[in-house]
C-alpha cells in the first residue's frame, strides 16, 4: 500500500500514466478530507447504484396497480406505503432514480459542452463574435430558467425527451457566461502567444489550451446546477409536462400525492424526500469539488 | 544572407504608432540586441516579427523570406521566441512532456519521445522534471522549459524578449550562459530585447539603442567596454547605467 501512495505522489513521475493518475489521486484525497463532499459522492454512488440495480432492489413493479392494497400507510411489507393505484411507492422512488439521473446526465452531456465551447470562441475571439454570440446568451439569460423551460415544452409537447431538451436549452448560458470570463483572463497571456507562434491553428488552441482551462470550474458549477436542474426536472412533471404517467418521476409522484396529503401524507412526501437529498448529495458534492478544483478559493479552508 | 531584415518598419496599436521607420538588418548567427528604456518600442519590435502585433506597414523578412501578417506554420520553423515571464508563458495544466511534445504534434512530427529527452538534456534539465507541472518547477527552470519549447521546432532565429528579467540573479546567470551555449551549438541567431547593458555585453555582438520608438544608434557590442557612442540619447544610458559594465568598481 505504501509503495502505491509513494509511487502515486512521487515527485518527478516516469511517465504520463504515473503524472495523471498522481493527480487524480491527489485530487480524490483533497476531497475525502471534506466530511460533506464525502456524503455527497455516497448519495450520488447510491442513486446511481439504485439506478442500475433497480430490478433487484425494487420489491413489487412500479406500475403493477394493486386496488385492493391502495393507500397503505408505510410498513414492513410497503415501505414507503403505496399510492392511490396500489403501486409500491418505494419500488417508484428506486426506478424514479432511472429517470433523474437520465434528465441530470443528458442537461450535463448537452448543455456543458455547449455553453463551454460557445463561451470560449466568444472569450477568445473578443471583437463581434463575442458581441453577438453574448448578445444571444443574454436574450436566453434574460428569462427565469422554469418560465423559459415551461415555454419551451409547451411549444415542443409534453415528454421527458422535450423536458431534458427544454432544460438544456435554459441551461447552457450560464455555462457560457463562466466559460467566456474565465477566457478573458487568460486569452492575452504569453502561453496562448506561445502556440499562436508555433503555429497552432485557432481551433486547436481552443479545444487543446482554452477549454482545459475552463473545465475544472465547470465541473464544479454543473454539480452545482444539478441540484436546479432535478428541481426544475421534478417541477415540469409536476406541472404535467415533464415526464409522463405510469412513469415513476418523483416530481409528477409528488403532484399526484397533492391531492391526499392531508390523510395519506406519504404519498407525496417520500419522492419529495428523494428529491430534497439528491439535490443536497449534488450540492455538498460540488462545494467540495470547488474547494478542490477551482484555484481560486480552493486550498484554503 | 540575413537572418532578419526590417526596412521602413512602423507599428501601431490602434491609433498610436508605437515605432517609427526601424532599419535593422541581423546576420545569420549573429547575436543582436535591442536596448532602450521601458516603452521604447523594443519589445513591439519583437511581437511583429513574430506576428503577435499584426499592425504594422514596413518590410519585415526572416532568413529571407517575406513576413506576412499573420501566423504561419512555415514560419514557426525558422523562427520563435522566449518570453519575459516564466511564470505566464507556460499553459498551468499541462506537464512539461506535454508542452514540448506540442510542437512536434502541430507539425506532425514524429519520435516524440527521442526528442522531448534530447531537448530536455539540450537545456540542462533532469529526465525526472519531464512529467511535471509548471507550479512543481522554480523560475529557472520554467525559463528552460520555455527555451526548450521554442528549440523543438529547430529554428534558426530566436527573438528573446528579455529572457532573464524575470529571474533572480544567479539564476540570470544560468540562463544566460544556456543562452549561449544553445547558440554556439546549434548555429542559432538571436534577436534580444534588453534594458540590461552588462547583458548585452555579454550575449550580444551588436547592439540598437532605441528612444521613443526610433533607433537612435546602431553600435557593436564593444563600445559598451570603450564608451564609444556617439548619439548623446545613447552616451546618457551608458552613463546612467554606470559605464563600462565590465568594470567593477
Amino acid at each position: 500500500m505504501t509503495t502505491m501512495t509513494n509511487w502515486l505522489l512521487d515527485d518527478s513521475p516516469s511517465s504520463r500514466l504515473q503524472a495523471s493518475l498522481g493527480h487524480s489521486y491527489r485530487v480524490t484525497r483533497m476531497l475525502m478530507r471534506n466530511p460533506l463532499a464525502v456524503v455527497g459522492a455516497l448519495i450520488l454512488l447510491v442513486l446511481i447504484l439504485a439506478a442500475i440495480f433497480a430490478p433487484w432492489i425494487a420489491p413489487h413493479s412500479p406500475l403493477g396497480q394493486n386496488l385492493g392494497q391502495r393507500l397503505l400507510p408505510p410498513s414492513a411489507a410497503h415501505w414507503m406505503g403505496t399510492d392511490e393505484l396500489g403501486r409500491d411507492i418505494f419500488s417508484r422512488v428506486i426506478y424514479g432514480a432511472r429517470i433523474t439521473l437520465l434528465i441530470v446526465a443528458m442537461v450535463a452531456v448537452i448543455s456543458a459542452p455547449l455553453g463551454l465551447l460557445i463561451g470560449a470562441i466568444s472569450g477568445y475571439f473578443g471583437g463581434w463574435v463575442d458581441k453577438a454570440m453574448m448578445g444571444v446568451t443574454d436574450v436566453f439569460l434574460s428569462m427565469p430558467k422554469l418560465i423559459l423551460a415551461l415555454a419551451f415544452v409547451a411549444a415542443l409537447g409534453p415528454g421527458i425527451e422535450n423536458a431534458i431538451i427544454a432544460i438544456a436549452i435554459t441551461s447552457w448560458p450560464a455555462y457560457a457566461r463562466i466559460a467566456r470570463a474565465e477566457t478573458l483572463t487568460f486569452r492575452n497571456s504569453e502561453f496562448i502567444s506561445a502556440m499562436r507562434l508555433l503555429g497552432a491553428s485557432h481551433t486547436r488552441i481552443i479545444t487543446g489550451h482554452v477549454l482545459p482551462l475552463c473545465t475544472s470550474s465547470m465541473i464544479v458549477r454543473v454539480t452545482l446546477d444539478m441540484a436546479g436542474i432535478i428541481l426544475t426536472a421534478a417541477g415540469l412533471g409536476f406541472l404535467g409536462l415533464g415526464a409522463q404517467p405510469p412513469l415513476p418521476e418523483w416530481g409528477a409522484m409528488i403532484s399526484r400525492g397533492r391531492a391526499f396529503i392531508l390523510d395519506q401524507w406519504w404519498v407525496a412526501t417520500m419522492p419529495g424526500f428523494a428529491i430534497i437529498i439528491v439535490s443536497l448529495g449534488f450540492c455538498f458534492l460540488g462545494d467540495g469539488l470547488r474547494d478542490v478544483l477551482d484555484p481560486k478559493q480552493g486550498g484554503k479552508s | 544572407m540575413s537572418a532578419i531584415i526590417l526596412k521602413d518598419l512602423d507599428i501601431s496599436y490602434g491609433h498610436t504608432k508605437v515605432v517609427e521607420g526601424v532599419n535593422i538588418e541581423v546576420a545569420e548567427g549573429e547575436s543582436f540586441a535591442l536596448v532602450g528604456e521601458s516603452g521604447s518600442g523594443k519589445s513591439t519590435i519583437l511581437k511583429a516579427i513574430a506576428g503577435l502585433a499584426p499592425d504594422w506597414s514596413g518590410e519585415i523578412s526572416v532568413l529571407g523570406q517575406p513576413r506576412g501578417r499573420s501566423v504561419d506554420q512555415g514560419f514557426a520553423t525558422r523562427c520563435q521566441m522566449v518570453f519575459q515571464d516564466p511564470y505566464g508563458s507556460l499553459h498551468p495544466r499541462k506537464s512539461v512532456d506535454t508542452v514540448l511534445s506540442e510542437p512536434l504534434k502541430i507539425h506532425g512530427l514524429g519520435n516524440r519521445d527521442a526528442r522531448v529527452i534530447e531537448m530536455l538534456a539540450a537545456v540542462g534539465l533532469d529526465q525526472r522534471f519531464r512529467f511535471r507541472y509548471p507550479h512543481q518547477l522554480s523560475g529557472g527552470q520554467r525559463q528552460r522549459v520555455a527555451i526548450a519549447r521554442a528549440l523543438m521546432l529547430e529554428p534558426k532565429v530566436m527573438l528573446l524578449d528579455e529572457p532573464t528579467s524575470a529571474l533572480d540573479v544567479s539564476v540570470q546567470a544560468e540562463i544566460l550562459n544556456l543562452l549561449k551555449k544553445l547558440r554556439r551549438e546549434q548555429g542559432l541567431t538571436y534577436l534580444m530585447v534588453t534594458h540590461n547593458l552588462p547583458v548585452v555585453s555579454f550575449m550580444c555582438d551588436r547592439m540598437a539603442v532605441m528612444n521613443k520608438g526610433r533607433i537612435v544608434e546602431i553600435a557593436p557590442a564593444t563600445a559598451l567596454h570603450d564608451g564609444s557612442f556617439t548619439d548623446p540619447y545613447t552616451q546618457s544610458l551608458y552613463a546612467a547605467s554606470g559605464g563600462n559594465p565590465d568594470r567593477k568598481d
